[in-house]
């Protein structure tokens, strides 16, 4: 049962474009849409993957976000050069919790800052000569580092600076691979066209690299990819793996290595777990090495017995049965996890608005609790990821796409949620309204969520953000009588 | 003291704005005007007449070496030659790096900042790359900065297209600030009627030709020497062209927004003073054989 009747999550959109100029208006409807599951395609109920208007406060990022911050940055045994003035790199370190094993700043250096600090003069001279110094530097002072990846900020594609020839250059010099990514924040409508730019940079930098090379296989060889290891979600989904007889080859890129990303062409079968992100180049390792790819879903103990069986499917009795064995093995302790949250989370409504795959992808961890997604929406989707949020969905549930400030507020107003799970952008606007919040980017510094014991965790998380009694004492203290006294009355 | 007065001078590449400013400007200074010259091209080649030097060291060669132009101080990148004229260049990046306009933008910046445009200036004359490519050479036409500005030009159809394009951009910063075109600078390549050609297109343009100066070889052997022709030899007729241009500028009161012309026009124009020859139309798309062949039958 939704939140609201059909019509009236359909009055709801009308009411909240109101306010809009006619043309806002017009563009607005169009992201909008009250789920109906018989329909195959969102084509004609969303639009998605386009421009945000000016003055709606949209929570998207830029192209740099999506390839340094999604793609290239949780590599760890990597160097990802922020190229261009400080900001972007500085904001975007360490900040997505993607949890490795390693030592920062020997072998490992995803929480650690390398940028070229662009200032006037390298505007004007340009920065190349710079980049070749700065990788000198990292070389001779980071000489655990497997390889570099330049990404590029904003300024370097307007004064046109030459970052594949430096690129070559050093990448011989150092004998190891030097990827420039042309993730200009400028580029596209979203991080989403960065997570395709840097798809592309590896497919032409990287995954080739160590084709005809020795390397001893087995038949049960996978790859993760999509899963950026935030707050260890992908050591939660590869001991599943493991556990069921498979060989996890590589992580992408989550507590993941070069080499991983390099050996990848090798296995039977990718694993994508964020779609929106590393679809590209799942495609491209199927139409070159004929690698099929399989997207799968561990967040929740109904959907992980679901993907845990569709991945078995891909192999022989062996990794059947294992998969049969890890779903028993974890059932009981599941149902303990059910047994003591569900009676506190029964009948409870959620709101979500995040970014990849989470809109949809949380939505049956949450129905294992008894809970209800009423409302979802993507940052940076687009129409294929809707198409698969139809079905994960129930009926008349609100879908939004790159909603904006206004029309989430007014979208909570009106259906208040129990809960609500989005950004850090957004958390504390719902506070201020009262309405108990979990980032579902970083997990509100927990995690991880995905796999059985991250089920655990989520499910811990969820009760304690709703059932906080602090939601009870959100009143000011001289507003306090005066709401008991109304209260009475009523 | 009369209010100051910021020219910026346009015009097609290799045309002679550095050569025409710095003779112009020295011929100002002679008449005891406070002038100050800011070449606003990364060649840096806009003060060496009146410095006598190859290229002075721009702001931004200075700001790289000191690390940022905050480091700077005003005397750092102000030189001063022929007649009190003070000297600065913007300078920027070798060809094929970086970002020239960015160089523009930043050392006028610093300029303004520091104080350089100071009470005892009457005349800024910002000496501008060939082409405006992008919003850091538009950067001495914004509010503020120049006010007129005058188009270097010949009677030669490239530099009249130039003329014209640059006329289109100035509309553009004049409909939404002060700027203004102030005449077009014919500097003379001995082309027939070219006096009369630059004067239709200045009409056409709305504005004036202020001056006609004819081309004369004193100007290379004064350039040769890196000097003006008004340093050089202040007694030539040449010396005598310059001062009577730079009169005229002191005179100057047309001032208006220029009325750039269609390419159909401008084409017209060029026909009537047999620069451009009328186009055969009927020829147009037809390879060597086609036209053979119909030769051949009529």
């Amino acid at each position: 049962m939704a939140a609201l009747t059909r019509e009236e999550t359909q009055a709801l959109i009308a009411e909240v474009l109101e306010v809009y100029p006619e043309k806002a208006k017009k563009d607005r409807a169009k992201h909008l849409m009250v789920n109906d599951k018989a329909l195959e395609s969102s084509k004609k109920c969303i639009t998605s993957n386009r421009k945000s208007l000016p003055g709606v406060m949209t929570m998207r990022g830029c192209a740099y976000a999506g390839s340094k911050g999604v793609v290239w940055g949780p590599i760890k045994d990597m160097i990802s050069i922020s190229h261009g003035p400080i900001g972007c790199g500085q904001y975007a370190r360490g900040g997505r919790r993607n949890y490795y094993v390693g030592t920062t700043g020997v072998d490992t250096f995803c929480e650690m800052n390398f940028t070229s600090d662009f200032q006037e003069k390298d505007i004007v001279f340009g920065g190349d000569k710079k980049l070749a110094k700065l990788m000198e530097e990292i070389e001779m002072l980071f000489p655990m580092n497997k390889g570099i990846s330049v990404q590029s900020e904003c300024p370097v594609g307007l004064i046109g600076d030459d970052i594949e020839a430096v690129s070559k250059k050093m990448a011989a010099q150092i004998n190891k691979p030097v990827v420039p990514v042309r993730c200009e924040g400028f580029r596209g409508v979203s991080q989403s066209l960065g997570h395709h730019i840097a798809n592309d940079s590896v497919r032409d930098w990287i995954l080739s690299n160590r084709d005809g090379q020795a390397f001893e296989k087995t038949p049960y060889d996978v790859a993760i990819l999509g899963d950026y290891n935030i707050g260890g979600d992908a050591w939660a989904s590869r001991i599943l793996l493991e556990e069921m007889g498979l060989r996890v080859v590589a992580q992408w890129s989550g507590d993941g290595t070069l080499a991983e990303m390099e050996n990848t062409p090798n296995v039977k079968l990718n694993l994508l777990h964020c779609y929106r992100s590393m679809n590209y180049i799942s495609r491209h390792m199927e139409e070159k090495y004929g690698i099929p790819w399989l997207e799968y879903n561990f967040f929740g103990p109904t959907k992980i017995a679901e993907s845990l069986r569709a991945i078995a499917s891909h192999f022989d009795d062996r990794i059947k049965e294992g998969a049969e064995r890890v779903i028993e093995r974890y059932t009981p302790e599941m149902n303990a996890v059910i047994a003591k949250f569900k009676p506190r989370l029964q009948g409870k409504k959620v709101m979500l608005y995040v970014g990849g795959l989470r809109p949809r992808h949380v939505v049956g961890a949450y129905e294992d609790l008894g809970m209800e997604v009423v409302g979802t929406g993507y940052e940076f989707a687009h129409n294929d990821d809707y198409d698969r949020t139809m079905k994960d969905m129930g009926d008349a549930t609100l879908i939004y796409d790159d909603v904006t400030g206004h029309e989430l507020d007014e979208f909570v107003k009106v259906m208040k949620p129990d809960l609500i799970g989005s950004g850090i952008k957004e958390k504390y606007v719902f506070h201020k309204m009262g309405v108990p919040f979990r980032q579902l980017h970083s997990w509100d510094y927990s995690g991880p969520y995905h796999g059985y014991d991250g089920f655990a965790i989520f499910a811990k998380d969820m009760d304690l953000t709703l059932n906080n009694p602090v939601w009870k004492m959100l009143k000011a203290p001289w507003l306090k009588d005066e709401a008991t006294a109304e209260k009475k009355v009523a | 003291m009369a209010k100051l007065r910021q020219c910026a001078i346009y015009g097609k590449g290799g045309i002679g704005k550095s050569t025409t400013t710095q003779n112009l400007v020295s011929a100002l200074a002679e008449a005891g005007h406070k002038v100050m010259i800011v070449g606003c091209d990364p060649k840096a080649d806009s003060t060496r007449l009146i410095l006598h030097s190859k290229a002075q060291t721009s702001v931004m060669q200075l700001a790289a070496e000191a690390g940022s132009v905050e480091d700077l101080e005003l005397e750092d990148v102000m030189n001063v030659g022929y007649g009190g004229v003070k000297c600065v260049e913007s300078g920027g990046p070798e060809p094929g790096v970086g970002c020239a306009g960015r160089g523009v933008i930043t050392a006028i910046n610093f300029l303004e900042e520091e104080g350089a445009y100071d009470d005892e200036l009457d005349f800024v004359f910002y000496d501008v790359l060939g082409d405006v490519v992008c919003g850091g050479f538009a950067m001495p036409i914004r509010e503020n900065k120049a006010q007129e500005i005058y188009i270097v030009c010949s009677g030669e159809m490239m530099a009249m297209y130039a003329a014209n394009n640059i006329a289109k951009g100035i509309v553009k910063y004049a409909n939404s600030g002060s700027v203004r075109l102030a005449g077009l600078i014919c500097n003379s390549r001995n082309t027939d009627r070219e006096d009369e050609l630059i004067i239709a297109l200045a009409e056409k343009l709305g504005t004036q030709m202020i001056h006609f100066v004819p081309r004369h070889n004193v100007v290379q052997h004064a350039e040769i020497r890196r000097m003006t022709v008004v340093e050089y030899d202040p007694t030539h007729k040449q010396a005598d062209e310059y001062r009577t241009l730079a009169k005229k500028i002191v005179d100057n009161k047309k001032f208006v927004i220029p009325t750039p012309i269609e390419m159909e026009a401008l084409e017209e124009l060029l026909m009537e003073f047999g620069i451009m020859e009328v186009e055969d139309t009927s020829i147009i798309g037809k390879t060597a054989a086609e036209l053979a062949a119909e030769a051949a039958a009529a």
